[in-house]
């Protein structure tokens, strides 16, 4: 009962806060006043000012894609740069060298397309430098990038016969300060008062309460020795004296200003963790209070995008069906996965040895890989939030999650990231979705398919296949030729059909622009860090060039004048086609790969 | 088509590297440091001016007269002087393999072993398994109930209150509903040890 509470109230949050602030969204694309204009407009006017940027410019599609592409460039090379030289750079108190060329390449790609694949463990590779300056400068731009887009989009549908679609200058720059900043200063503070660390402090020690015998092991690291009787220096395991084993009296205990980038990277739908494990990690999310936060704010913005969107085309219905439909399969998906973590395993159940049951002084269930404050219901809640909005942060490890619990959460990432998605990317890519809706459906009815008073012909139809096509694409081209390469399997921490998982799970992720990993497989090595770095920017950047497209042929358009005939696409019959639309291209696509992996070991399981 | 292009994105890109990387994240971390310098500087817990952990780190626990935690994967973080500091790591393991069950197993005779005077028959889910950080420094009430047998019998201290440490360390729901209920292992060990 408790938990079934918990799942309510996290959705019910999530829509009462997405409505206004989707409203607000739409107010700053076009510039009308609100109440932070008193406070921030002097400042945007500055800014464009001081970088002699025309507010009133018009960029035609090609312009604005190619504003876009330099933008993004200029983040990918600085990136390296930063992470490169950072042994060089101050804002470094532990001394750490710096990153290889491949680690940046992938890191760097991974920032700039809002993916934030994270091949690293933050508080061991990156200096605080690299973390503000680089990473968090990306979580912001790169989520005001997407935003940027969906405005050029709306104004593709708004505009008739005309080539404009707005300047991505002032797009960026107006997401940024009124949108992004004063909510990330609120979610920031909040953060760091709940326990999220803020400093600039090297690493700090700690005496352990039990010192800790360990010895080195096959991996090259080492291991916590079984009942080690420790004196002063020496290791004795029943009385013999163990060599090479070292005793360990401190504990590690990693600082840094986190507390701005989390804040940053949920509601960016970035994800990148400042630490290794994410919001998992203590110092990253120590409760259940930082954790509501955290989870609502990763999908706040993608939410508030469809009632943004509704009010830009002036078709407010629109916004609201196209919420719905995300809205119906997250429900969804979030069930299948809370029903199967709840239920846990039987392995883990060990023939009733283990008390996996719900009780009042236990979440019980599948706690493998979850956190005692979050339980299974703050936990599954969240994953399934985060594979649904391209975040990719995650406060429980998905490698342990069970196999119909990882399905979903590899679907959900497969589906293109059209449940919500990404800020931006998630609503124009469920464009692309309507669109081939529209065009199904015309084809039923003998019409010629229009949306939102425009008439859809080949070219748009074109890019809408590029723009739900591209994830697909670049997710099963890339895993199949991973798996052909014979040193994969080395890579993997769990054998047979769950190993395969853990490798479809990078490529799909990275594929969708999702971050979120199976993190037991080891993907720092040259060539995966390659591929998934171009992966990362080839499913980035087309479905950009796509929505670009479609939104400058679409403003060149006149008005098709509804008439009696004229497909509604607000009822609830499109609603349902779309998540029909989008459920049967991504089972068409996946069902082979996903058999492969978590439903193959899903029947060895129940074996 | 490019024309002012790469100028204005130089612009704009320095700008927002200023004021998103630098300004903001001073400006969080300053209020932070003002307001709430225990939580931003990690939730320590000081013994005698020594730092003796903090209160969201987890540590690993194997001693009959402390109270044991969630699985912890030690790692080791090499110092700079190449001491060696432990950490912890999340297991990524599939629970729904043979090979898990056997280290679910060998789990569960190790506490069954160590807790025979325990009043539940099944061991509670957070004893044996590994959390989300590897770092969890907390387990549930009936991880914490489990062993209060044992922990009676090896610290000498009498079962009432050995209980009043563990309700002192035990923190609810946030506002009743988010989350799950919680003990604080370090914190009751420290108590149980006299040192807090």
């Amino acid at each position: 009962m408790d938990a079934a509470i918990q799942y309510i109230l996290y959705f019910a949050v999530l829509v009462v806060l997405a409505v206004p602030l989707g409203r607000f969204m739409a107010h700053i694309m076009d510039g009308e006043h609100t109440f932070l204009s008193p406070v921030i407009a002097p400042v945007e006017r500055g800014v464009y000012r001081l970088l002699r940027i025309d507010a009133a410019e018009q960029m035609g599609c090609r312009r604005y894609l190619a504003s876009v592409l330099v933008f993004s460039g200029i983040g990918l090379v600085t990136l390296v740069a930063l992470q490169a030289l950072q042994s060089f750079l101050p804002g470094n108190p532990q001394h750490l060298p710096g990153v290889s060329w491949d680690l940046s390449f992938n890191t760097a790609a991974s920032f700039i397309t809002n993916t934030n694949w994270q091949s690293y463990s933050g508080e061991t590779t990156l200096s605080y430098l690299v973390q503000f300056m680089g990473l968090t400068v990306q979580n912001f731009v790169s989520a005001g990038t997407g935003i940027a887009v969906m405005f050029a989009l709306i104004r593709g549908f708004r505009q008739v016969k005309e080539q404009g679609l707005g300047s991505f200058w002032v797009d960026l720059t107006r997401t940024v300060l009124y949108v992004l900043i004063p909510l990330n200063l609120v979610f920031g503070i909040c953060l760091a008062a709940g326990g999220v660390i803020s400093n600039f402090q090297p690493a700090q020690k700690a005496e352990l309460v039990e010192p800790v015998a360990v010895q080195p092991n096959a991996d090259g690291g080492w291991s916590v020795i079984d009942g080690a009787q420790i004196e002063g220096d020496t290791v004795k395991v029943d009385g013999k004296v163990v060599e090479g084993a070292r005793v360990v009296t401190e504990q590690f205990l990693p600082q840094g200003p986190a507390a701005p980038q989390v804040a940053i990277k949920q509601s960016g739908t970035n994800g990148g963790g400042f630490f290794g494990v994410n919001s998992a990690h203590p110092y990253e999310n120590p409760s259940a209070f930082t954790n509501i936060i955290e989870m609502t704010s990763l999908l706040l913005i993608p939410a508030a995008c469809c009632f943004a969107f509704g009010i830009g085309v002036k078709n407010t219905k629109q916004g609201k069906a196209i919420f719905a439909a995300m809205f119906i399969l997250l429900v969804i998906f979030t069930g299948i996965i809370a029903v199967n973590e709840h239920a846990g395993t039987p392995q883990l159940a060990d023939g009733g040895a283990v008390n996996i049951e719900m009780t009042d002084g236990q979440a019980g269930g599948n706690m493998e890989g979850k956190e005692s404050r979050f339980g299974i219901a703050s936990s599954s809640t969240w994953s399934a939030f985060t594979t649904a909005a391209s975040n990719g942060s995650v406060n429980s490890m998905h490698d342990s999650y069970t196999p119909l619990g990882g399905f979903v959460q590899m679907l959900q990432i497969a589906l293109g990231e059209v449940v919500f998605g990404g800020v931006g990317c998630g609503l124009y890519g469920m464009i692309g979705f309507a669109i081939l809706t529209v065009f199904i459906a015309g084809l039923m009815v003998g019409r010629t398919p229009e949306f939102l008073g425009k008439k859809i012909e080949p070219g748009e139809m074109r890019w809408a296949v590029v723009l739900c096509l591209a994830t697909p694409f670049a997710i099963l081209v890339c895993s199949a030729i991973a798996c052909m390469v014979p040193g994969l399997a080395d890579q993997l921490n769990n054998g047979g059909a769950h190993g395969f998982s853990e490798a479809l799970y990078a490529f799909t992720s990275c594929g969708g622009n999702n971050g979120s990993a199976f993190a037991g497989m080891n993907c720092n090595i040259p060539w995966i860090n390659v591929m998934l770095g171009l992966e990362m920017l080839f499913a980035r950047f087309m479905p950009i060039i796509g929505t670009l497209a479609i939104a400058g042929s679409l403003a060149k358009k006149g008005k098709v004048a509804e008439s009696a005939g004229t497909l509604s696409t607000t009822n609830g019959m499109f609603v349902f086609l779309l998540v029909f639309i989008v459920l049967l291209i991504g089972a068409l696509s996946f069902f082979p790969a996903l058999a492969l992996g978590p439903v193959a070991e899903f029947f060895q399981m129940i074996a | 088509m490019f024309k002012g292009v790469a100028s204005r994105a130089l612009g704009v890109f320095a700008l927002f590297t200023v004021v998103c990387g630098l300004g903001y994240t001073l400006v969080v971390t300053g209020i932070a440091q003002v307001a709430f310098p225990y939580q931003a500087n990690g939730s320590l817990i000081t013994v005698d001016g020594k730092v003796v952990g903090s209160e969201l780190i987890g540590q690993n626990f194997d001693d009959e007269a402390h109270m044991w935690g969630r699985i912890q994967n030690v790692s080791i973080v090499k110092g700079e002087d190449g001491e060696f500091m432990a950490y912890g790591t999340p297991s990524n393991l599939s629970p729904a393999s043979e090979e898990y069950r056997q280290l679910v197993d060998a789990r569960v005779k190790k506490i069954r072993a160590s807790n025979p005077d325990a009043g539940m028959d099944a061991v509670p889910v957070d004893l044996v398994t590994c959390s989300g950080s590897g770092l969890d420094p907390e387990i549930s009430p009936d991880a914490a109930e489990y062993q209060v047998p044992r922990l009676v019998k090896a610290t000498g201290k009498s079962e009432g209150e050995v209980r009043e440490i563990i309700a002192q360390c035990t923190k609810g729901r946030f506002l009743g509903v988010f989350g799950e209920p919680t003990v604080n292992v370090l914190k009751v060990n420290l108590m149980l040890d006299g040192a807090l």
